[in-house]
């Protein structure tokens, strides 16, 4: 077992993969996902329904089972091995040093335990704390979450909140015990838009508060345009653009990711309409040769098919999963964005 | 909570009435016979059968004989309160009996119904957390088979082996608590076990399909995501959502059982409620048939009180009114 040292990242993914044998076949859930986080550091991570954000991140927390799964690849926290760490050794970590937050706060708190009581079961769990300290940490944590009254609240069942107000009583439940790293998958999507901006701006705040790590999974790259610094698209279980968030969404190397820009507003640049995605989402089970997005690919060639392409660096740090040669691409973007200011 | 069981009360109140008018209707309107003409005797004359139902009350236009019902039933009568009556058939009053064959019956039901939740619910938890592995299919297999296997055939099957074969058990019929606690308990076990393995295999198969749904709730991920440890989960987490929806069901089924062991009271030869209810229903016995009535409508409404409140006490969504 490796003792957390000074120097490492906060959390390191390397070629991880997730494949679930099924009846008609193993489906690639994440295959060949490489990623990294500090500590203080938003990463954004966008990408289709079934693109594997979830699944690469319920591996994270150790979360997979593994008897239903094959997992390769290594997910170093603090610099310890996840992937192969015991039962024990993850429960230790989950809610302690990890703390996650769904999608539907309507459904992810227990119906019939009193809000206080299910944040206070983490500091139990984790802690030799009394049950009246335990108590306390729960209020204080929903305090520090926002919520009016929290003595009163903390005495309350799930059902007598709001949407927004359940989230946040996730969020007090997840830092708790102040965590290093969040992970917020799809945290607001289930939100009234105007909550959803109160959602992400207490998760940035309390990013900066406690210097924790976040990774922030969303559909939707307006989403986490104001609060990431990093960001990554995946598509078909493995990233296929990386980088700074400027990087990102002023440079965007590869044509999927164009395509989630044209599909997202933008103040910038004026559009008649938005532009969806062509096509479907691939099978996981036999994925396209090569690029797995070729097929919905404006602008596919034959090299694309011929292999699965590496990630590779453009240079400080952003890295995309595209063979196109960036003076190419350059001029593809700008065609792109002229068609659709002319609104094709 | 206090106004709802008190309205829940009269509400009892008026299903029982309700009840007791039917069943009294049906009497009337169905007769399988005329309850006089067996008074009357051996060789019955047109004085002797008039006599018998001046008697029996049975001159009286039916509004006047339900009121005399009524009006006994609740001042009470010369063989005490609630006033019951004596039966047609047997000529012996309505109300010792009924209290003795009320133990007969309670015992019955409270013993087979504290085994089939002790073996029921594990069996479910079990074989859901185990799903769909030689212990999952081996139990659900074994429970297929007891709802399948008609109780009736069972219990001669287990009486003949515990019985006659192994000469591990005394036998048949019933022996008072107050008795014998031992011959009790000795008599009452295999009784326990025919009715406790067909329910059993019931709530196995709902607990097991309620904790199936339950373990994909969000909420379970939650939980797994706090980092605690399976047993807490389950015993927290799981069970008492999977859980809630049975004791509605378990409270019906208590009270059906009241005037509904028939089978095993037959079988084992127990002087039960049941027993009782077909004898006075075949014999156009009209005081004991009313008398199960209200006791099996009074036990089912008080049996789904309790449930309903003690569901609202688990799930604070449900509100009582
Ligand atoms: N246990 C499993 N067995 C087989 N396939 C699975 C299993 N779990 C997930 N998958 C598949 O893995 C793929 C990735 O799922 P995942 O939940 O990670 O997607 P996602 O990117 O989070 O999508 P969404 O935006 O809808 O949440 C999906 O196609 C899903 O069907
Ligand atoms: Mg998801």
């Amino acid at each position: 077992m490796s003792s957390p040292r000074e120097g490492h990242k906060l959390l390191e993914v390397r070629d991880l993969r997730v494949h679930f044998p099924t009846e008609d076949g193993v489906v690639k859930a994440v295959d060949g996902s490489s990623f990294a986080l500090d500590r203080g550091e938003t990463l954004g991570v966008v990408g289709e329904s079934g693109s594997g954000k979830s699944i690469t991140f319920l591996t994270v927390m150790g979360l997979i089972n593994r008897s239903s799964a094959r997992i390769s690849g290594s997910v170093l926290f603090e610099g310890e091995e996840i992937i192969d760490a015991s039962a024990a050794r993850l429960r230790d970590i989950r809610g302690k040093r990890i703390g996650m937050i769904f999608q539907d706060p309507m459904t992810s708190l227990h119906p019939m335990h009193r809000v206080g009581d299910q944040i206070a079961e983490v500091v139990l769990t984790h802690t030799g704390a009394s049950k009246k300290e335990a108590a306390r940490l729960a209020v204080e944590s929903l305090a520090e979450v926002g919520m009016p009254s929290p003595e009163t609240r903390a005495r309350q069942y799930p059902h007598e909140f709001s949407g927004g107000m359940r989230q946040r009583a996730m969020i007090a439940m997840a830092l708790v015990l102040k965590p290093s790293l969040l992970i917020a998958d799809e945290p607001t999507t289930a939100l009234d838009v105007t909550i959803q901006a109160q959602i992400l701006e207490l998760i940035d705040e309390l990013k900066e508060k406690f210097n924790i790590g976040v990774v922030l999974v969303s559909h939707s790259l307006a989403t986490i345009a104001d609060v990431s610094q990093d960001v990554m698209v995946m598509y078909a279980g493995r990233p296929a653009e990386l980088g700074a968030r400027d990087q990102v969404f002023q440079d965007a190397q590869h044509p999927y990711t164009w395509g989630l820009l044209e599909s997202v507003p933008r103040p910038d640049v004026r559009v008649e309409r938005l532009i969806p995605i062509d096509g479907q989402p691939p099978s996981l089970i036999t994925l396209p040769p090569g690029c797995a997005f070729s097929p919905r690919c404006r602008h596919v060639r034959p090299e694309c098919t011929a292999a699965v392409p590496e990630l590779r660096d453009r240079g400080s740090g952003h890295l995309d999963a595209c063979i196109i040669e960036p003076d190419e691409k350059t001029r593809l973007r700008e065609e792109r964005l002229a068609a659709l200011e002319a609104g094709a | 909570m206090g106004r709802y069981i008190i309205r829940r009360l009269l509400w009892t109140v008026f299903i029982v009435l309700l009840a007791s008018i039917l069943t009294f209707l049906i009497f009337f309107v169905l007769p399988a016979g005329d309850p006089a003409l067996r008074f009357a005797g051996k060789q019955p004359t047109e004085e002797l059968i008039a006599q018998a139902r001046v008697n029996l009350g049975l001159d009286k236009s039916l509004p006047q004989q339900y009121w005399l019902f009524l009006s006994r039933l609740i001042g009470g009568d010369e063989y005490g309160w609630p006033g019951l009556g004596y039966s047609f058939h047997t000529r012996d009053a309505v109300l010792p009996e009924l209290i003795d064959r009320s133990r007969v019956t309670g015992s019955i039901i409270v013993g087979g119904a504290l085994m089939w939740m002790v073996i029921g619910v594990p069996v479910g938890v079990i074989s859901a957390l185990k799903r769909k592995t030689f212990w999952d299919r081996g139990l659900m297999g074994i429970c297929l088979f007891f709802i399948s296997a008609p109780v009736f055939w069972l219990a001669l099957l287990s009486l003949l082996i515990f019985w006659k074969h192994l000469g591990w058990l005394p036998g048949t019929g019933y022996v008072p608590f107050a008795q014998n606690p031992g011959q009790w308990f000795a008599h009452l076990i295999l009784p326990w076990c025919i009715l406790a393995l067909l329910y059993a295999a019931i709530y196995a198969r709902l607990v097991r399909a309620n904790m199936i749904d339950v373990v994909s709730e969000d909420y379970i991920r939650t939980a797994w995501a706090k980092g605690l440890s399976p047993r807490k989960v389950v015993m927290h987490h799981e069970l008492r959502p999977a859980l809630a929806p049975i004791i509605a069901l378990f409270a019906i089924d208590l009270g059906a059982l009241v005037g509904g062991t028939i089978v095993t009271e037959t079988v084992f030869n127990m002087q039960g409620l049941g027993n009782w209810l077909l004898i006075a229903a075949n014999n156009n016995d009209l005081p004991v048939t009313m008398a199960v009535t209200v006791v099996v409508a009074a036990a089912v409404c008080i049996l789904t009180l309790i449930a309903d409140v003690l569901l609202a006490i688990i799930d604070p969504r449900v509100r009582l009114q």
